[in-house]
């Protein structure tokens, strides 16, 4: 079963490598972001029960902060990167901390208006660019070595990041940590009565969470030399939810499932315009009633019945 | 020895919007008993566990836990001192196996609950004292299910484990044989007995027959307010009690 599991995650890995031959590098890259986006919102949704409403605000910050230090302060691409991620993380300690002190849809309200403040901050400020966004962000050079203009490099790059990302998660899931995180998800009061201050380890989560959404978005940003509203506007919460809950939440591949199929979706059916909307709109009516699990998690109970 | 009570309250009470749910209340639980409280639906007595816990606020009174005033303190923190609390409903982790559970309660004495980046493969080695608890409750060949698929009488018995798994000194147990059928009542009632060497219990119970058979001391509550207390024999022939009590549960 481990052996089956290891020999999995190496066939992923190889899958990864290989793709860019075969797929629009561009695409995959856009694939990879938006996984680790989903995959970082779903620690929060899948192992601490935590519906955050305002995720975009990570995504989109770290974007901003990661092409302003590039751009302006000529930041190389690690650093920035870095520095949007860092910024991210501090976001969602001031979010996190305001918002654990409610559960269940004020907890997702109050990441909401948070998050709302944090789009018209960046609507209003300067560095930000406003309605233009920062356009051009240059890739430069990775360590000063690997040329980030090529796009092999650039994937590879994000590839590495991706793979970083998800085996922090995934260790995080795995982890005494992990463990009481699932354990206040299950049964708040009992935890509580075990001695546990299970805000703390809320907040933690979030921080954790947020850094990792912040690590995607400042990547996206280098991906594609721009950082604009879309990314902080809470469409963007709205639809990680989506690919989370359409891949299969609680699962550490899920979300990056549902991020790949509704980005693809969204690539292939960009010549219907708002359809597209529709069609998510749609993907989801079906996914909540008729398989719940989302499509790796029903995968999984389906193997689970089988042995 | 004028310090033997390991629990004392004084004046506890506490008002929901006007509504006096438990009025000062005045409780002595002694060091190594089995304490029930008992009293109709709707006396208080889940509220009065609440208070003793941290979970509710009392609008007045003192707590004092071991000679020391707990009135202020935090549920965790508390749970940290050595009093610890059951719940109603069965309180287990469902979706973790139920060795899982009780190595949960394990990890307190670790410290090392926030590190997310130790692989959980660090936390076997209180796999041993978690199957001694488990074996101590007769789960042990129940150790790798996921609790969900537990039947109910099992859960309480798992539950009891998770708890004495931090060696408390007092634990509260609120109706644990709540909803249980005559066998799973009898192996829990063992099970209590059998794990109160050494520490005191706090019980909230329904079943009479439970509570006469295991319990030292007896608080009768009505109306918010304690209205006998002593051995069983003594409680179940006053009058009061009888009124209050058996009135309500066989009209």
């Amino acid at each position: 079963m481990k052996n089956l599991q290891t020999v999995g995650y190496a066939a992923l890995l190889l899958l990864g490598l290989v793709a860019p031959f075969a797929v629009y590098p561009v695409l995959l890259m856009k694939c990879l972001c938006f996984g680790l986006f989903a995959c970082a919102f779903n620690l929060l949704l899948g192992y601490a029960g935590l519906l955050s409403f305002g995720h975009a605000a990570f995504l989109g910050m770290a974007g901003y902060i990661c092409g302003y230090t590039v751009q302006s302060l000529g930041f190389p691409p690690e650093l920035g990167i870095l520095a949007g991620t860092a910024t991210a993380g501090l976001l969602g300690l001031a979010i996190g901390f305001l918002a654990i002190r409610r559960s269940g849809i004020y907890f997702a309200m109050i990441t909401l208006a948070l998050a709302q403040i944090v789009y018209f901050f960046c609507l209003k400020a300067q560095f930000t660019g406003a309605e233009d966004g920062l356009q051009g962000v240059p890739r430069g050079h990775l360590f000063g070595v690997f040329d980030l203009s090529q796009p092999l490099t650039m994937y590879y790059t994000v590839l590495a990041i991706f793979v970083g990302g998800v085996w922090i998660i995934h260790r995080t899931v795995h982890s005494p940590f992990g463990q009481i995180l699932k354990s206040i998800r299950d049964n708040e009061p009992r935890a509580i009565s075990l001695g546990y201050d299970v805000d703390r380890f809320k907040l933690l989560a979030f921080v954790l969470s947020a850094a990792l959404a912040g690590l995607a978005g400042a990547t996206k940003t280098m991906v594609f030399q721009l950082a604009s509203l879309t990314d902080v506007h809470w469409h963007q919460s709205g639809e990680v939810v989506l690919m989370t809950l359409l891949g299969g939440m609680g699962t550490i591949f899920g979300p990056v499932v549902g991020a790949i199929v509704l980005v693809l979706l969204q690539d292939w059916l960009t010549g219907f315009g708002s359809w597209v909307v529709v069609l998510t709109g749609l993907i989801f009516i079906i996914c909540v009633l008729a398989f719940r699990r989302g499509i790796l998690g029903e995968l999984l109970a389906l193997k689970a019945r089988m042995l | 020895m004028a310090d033997d009570h390991i629990l004392e309250t004084s004046g506890l009470t506490k008002e929901f919007r006007g509504f006096v749910a438990v009025n000062g209340v005045d409780l002595k639980v002694r060091r190594g008993s089995i304490h029930a409280l008992i009293g109709p639906n709707g006396a208080g007595k889940t509220t009065v566990f609440n208070l003793l816990t941290k979970f509710l606020e009392p609008t007045r009174g003192r707590i004092t836990f071991n000679g020391r005033d707990i009135t202020a303190e935090r549920p965790a923190a508390l749970a940290r001192r050595g009093l610890v609390r059951s719940f109603q409903i069965s309180a287990v982790f469902p979706h973790l196996s139920v060795l899982e559970n009780v190595r949960v309660a394990l990890q307190t004495r670790l410290g090392t609950a926030f590190h997310f980046w130790k692989s959980e493969r660090t936390l076997n080695k209180l796999n041993d004292r978690a199957m001694e608890l488990l074996e101590a409750v007769d789960l042990g060949a129940f150790a790798g299910l996921i609790t969900v698929e537990l039947p109910y009488g099992r859960k309480r018995a798992l539950e009891i484990a998770t708890t004495l798994a931090l060696e408390p000194e007092l634990m509260l147990l609120d109706e644990p044989t709540q909803g249980m059928g005559h066998e799973d009542i009898d192996r829990v009632v063992e099970l209590i007995r059998k794990v109160s060497t050494n520490r005191t219990i706090l019980m909230v119970e329904h079943n009479l027959s439970v509570v006469s058979h295991l319990c030292d001391r007896i608080t009768v509550l009505a109306r918010g307010s304690v209205l006998a207390e002593g051995p069983y024999d003594e409680v179940s022939q006053n009058p009061q009690v009888l009124e209050a009590y058996v009135g309500a549960e066989h009209e």
